[in-house]
């Protein structure tokens, strides 16, 4: 999960880092409120989940409360690359002398942590390490380790931190790493850590991202769901325990294990190409049980997408029986009716695997118009698109 | 023979006793792998009885091997347990390690690895989150199917699950000397490389299937590991050609970030070192009948 810059600010000064006195409205009454509470001059800044905010002109500098309500209307609702301004984050402002960089990651490569270091910041730091590499510092965390005074003194020298700083830069490493392990968090980047005119340093931009799987250990991560951004669909699925993505296609897709519906994904966009341009229209992986509750679900998450037009059921039966999806899938279809949703949109199923046999045998018996048995991936893929564009 | 796992293998299940763990713990043994005991230090002293064989359940992995002479575990804790029970077949020193366990924290993973390397790699650590490991017609660690197919001369190592299993069955005739299923976690603890590695070694593998999905660059690296020490014939696949950037599918890693991570990235990587590349699953397994056959 990304975090938001205000919720990274909040996040940081939690962790005792220091930040920029400030708050989050959502409506100019509430940027009011923030303006008059911090008094002076402040910096209203629209919160996306995107960059190139300061060029679309969600960042602006206001004095006094009544230009922060003016600017923080003009923002909240503003459309930048496609992401509509729900939040502003209001803070003082710094006078800032120089910028830096600091970041703690996940080094898959490296299978540990890595923690970057640049005085040279305030800018794309994959350009700056492509460009000046030697003004970048990696240094490999040992996860067992982590970071102590020692290892950020080294850090914050090799990477060239002025004397003046120093002391300040190597408490905030290991304070920012002991908020990494806290929050297990899989990335806290400060693109700029300022240094103030006064001397000081100050985190002024937060970029986080927290581990979900830890979500048993963090009951107040999920506080920080944005739940406007979250699609209707990808909510309802996750209510009913079901991993769905919404995508934006016409084929609906169902199938049992992440990498055989990723794969599914592709092979119905090879056959699309084919068919009108049909695409996918999600990523649904119902798991292993695939029992007719589950199917059931599923077909009714995916079925309540309009654009779908056909759907794809793809399921190799390694554990799960191919006989106890397919009768999950005609018993889906009865209990989807029983709940007063016809289904009239045609079902390509594909059943390989343990008992397919069995499986493809019930599906005939069930004599279900919409059902269309297709014993090949490619081939259901193929008859789903065409099914689909035919609907279109 | 086979890679990591053999008929001599001799393995032992944490959290034997709970649902996943018992249900598959009964596969095992019903695809012939000598599973000689389980763990629960809440159970320890008690047995379980599978259809007739009784095993055994001991409070650790180190008294479990000592009884037993276990070289095995399959982990099937939860995800709040999985770092101690990992940290605890490393403490007895076991030769593989196979994790199951979905939705371990990756600080958590990063912990145990970084414990594993400290101890000198000791274990063989398969996943977290994988399907597990299968030699087919000797033994079967994990929760992959082992009747999908016999026992041939094809090494395969795949990130995915029910991929693994559409690969097995689509080349069930010619069959294979082990399947391995790596997981799809940020950090894992063995990778395509290590899977590689060992089947170039492996006098009983012919050739390799390898199977990846969109996130991280490890195919990019299996690639550069191909070309400087890989002579058996590999065939790839990668799964996620149309996922989006930014949308995580399914399994932790699978997320494309920025410029990283793309399936396009990861083929264009394969081939420049002559790994033939499906474009779908199927056009995969044909790709390696052509090896197999032309062999």
């Amino acid at each position: 999960m990304d975090l938001y810059e205000y919720q990274g600010r909040d996040l940081f000064e939690r962790h005792g880092l220091p930040v920029l006195a400030g708050g989050v409205a959502t409506t100019p009454e509430e940027a009011r409120a923030i303006a008059e509470r911090l008094g002076g001059r402040v910096v209203v800044k629209a919160q996306v989940k995107v960059g190139g905010r300061g060029k679309a002109g969600g960042v602006k500098l206001t004095e006094g409360a009544e230009e922060t309500v003016a600017r923080a209307t003009d923002i909240l609702g503003m459309d930048i690359k496609g992401h509509t301004v729900h939040k502003v984050m209001i803070t003082v402002t710094a006078d800032v002398a120089e910028e830096y960089y600091f970041s703690y990651l996940l080094d898959r490569a490296n299978r540990t942590f890595l923690c970057i270091a640049s005085v040279a910041g305030g800018m794309d730091i994959e350009q700056v390490a492509a460009e000046t590499p030697e003004k970048v510092v990696k240094a490999p965390i040992d996860a067992n380790v982590g970071v102590d005074a020692a290892t950020a003194r080294r850090i914050v020298t090799q990477a060239g931190f002025p004397a003046e700083v120093a002391d300040q830069a190597v408490e905030i490493a290991v304070d920012l790493w002991q908020a990494f392990v806290a929050e297990d968090a899989t990335l806290v980047e400060v693109n700029p850590l300022a240094k103030t005119a006064e001397g000081g340093l100050l985190l002024l931009d937060a970029k986080i991202s927290l581990d979900e799987n830890a979500a048993f250990r963090h009951p107040d991560h999920e506080a920080l769901v944005d739940q406007a951004a979250v699609d209707p669909l990808e909510q309802a699925a996750k209510e009913k325990d079901l991993n769905y993505v919404k995508l934006d296609g016409e084929v609906g897709i169902i199938g049992n294990g992440a990498g055989l519906v990723m794969s599914t994904l592709d092979v119905v966009a090879y056959a699309g190409e084919r068919h009108g341009g049909v695409k996918p229209a999600n990523f649904l992986d119902i798991g292993g049980g695939a029992s007719a509750a589950v199917m059931a679900n599923g077909l009714e998450i995916v079925l309540s997408d309009p654009a779908v037009k056909s759907v794809f059921v793809n399921v190799f039966g390694g554990i799960t029986a191919c006989d106890a999806v397919a009768n999950g899938i005609v018993q889906a279809l009865a209990l989807l009716e029983q709940r007063g949703e016809k289904v009239t949109r045609p079902l390509v199923v594909r059943l390989d695997g343990n008992n397919a046999e069995a499986g493809r045998a019930i599906l005939d018996g069930a004599n279900n118009p919409l059902i269309q048995r297709v014993d090949t991936m490619d081939g259901a893929a193929e008859r789903a698109a065409e099914l689909a564009a035919a609907g279109v | 023979m086979a890679i990591w796992l053999t008929k001599d293998s001799k393995v032992i299940v944490q959290g034997m006793t709970g649902s996943e763990g018992s249900k598959h713990t009964r596969r095992m043994l019903a695809a012939g792998t000598d599973i000689v005991g389980g763990v629960n230090p809440r159970k320890a002293g008690t047995t379980v009885d599978f259809d007739g064989a009784q095993l055994p359940v001991f409070a650790n992995v180190a008294d479990a091997m000592r009884e037993t002479g276990a070289n095995v575990t399959v982990i099937f804790v939860p995800p709040q347990f999985t770092k101690g029970a990992v940290i605890e077949a490393i403490d007895a020193g076991i030769s593989l390690a196979v994790v199951i366990t979905e939705g371990v924290p990756v600080h958590d993973t990063a912990a145990f690895w970084a414990y594993n390397v400290a101890q000198g790699e000791r274990t063989r650590i398969i996943g977290p989150n994988c399907p597990g490991i299968v030699s087919p017609g000797a033994a079967n660690a994990g929760i992959i199917p082992a009747d999908i197919t016999g026992t041939g001369r094809i090494g395969l190592v795949s990130k995915s699950g029910t991929l693994t299993y559409q690969m097995m069955y689509e080349l069930r005739d010619i069959g294979f000397s082990t399947c391995v299923g790596i997981g799809g976690d940020p950090i894992i603890g063995t990778t395509h490389i290590d899977a590689l590695a060992a089947f170039e070694d492996d006098p009983d593998t012919d050739a390799i299937v390898m199977i990846g999905e969109i996130g991280g660059d490890a195919e990019e690296r299996a690639a550069e590991f191909i070309k400087a020490n890989v002579t058996k014939p590999v065939v790839g696949y990668i799964a996620g050609f149309t996922a989006p950037p930014g949308k995580t599918m399914g399994h932790a890693g699978a997320i494309i970030s920025g410029s990283a991570g793309t399936a396009e990235a990861k083929k264009t990587a394969l081939e420049a070192v002559g790994v033939k590349v499906g474009k779908t699953p199927t056009e995969t397994a044909r790709l390696m009948r052509e090896i197999m056959s032309a062999g």
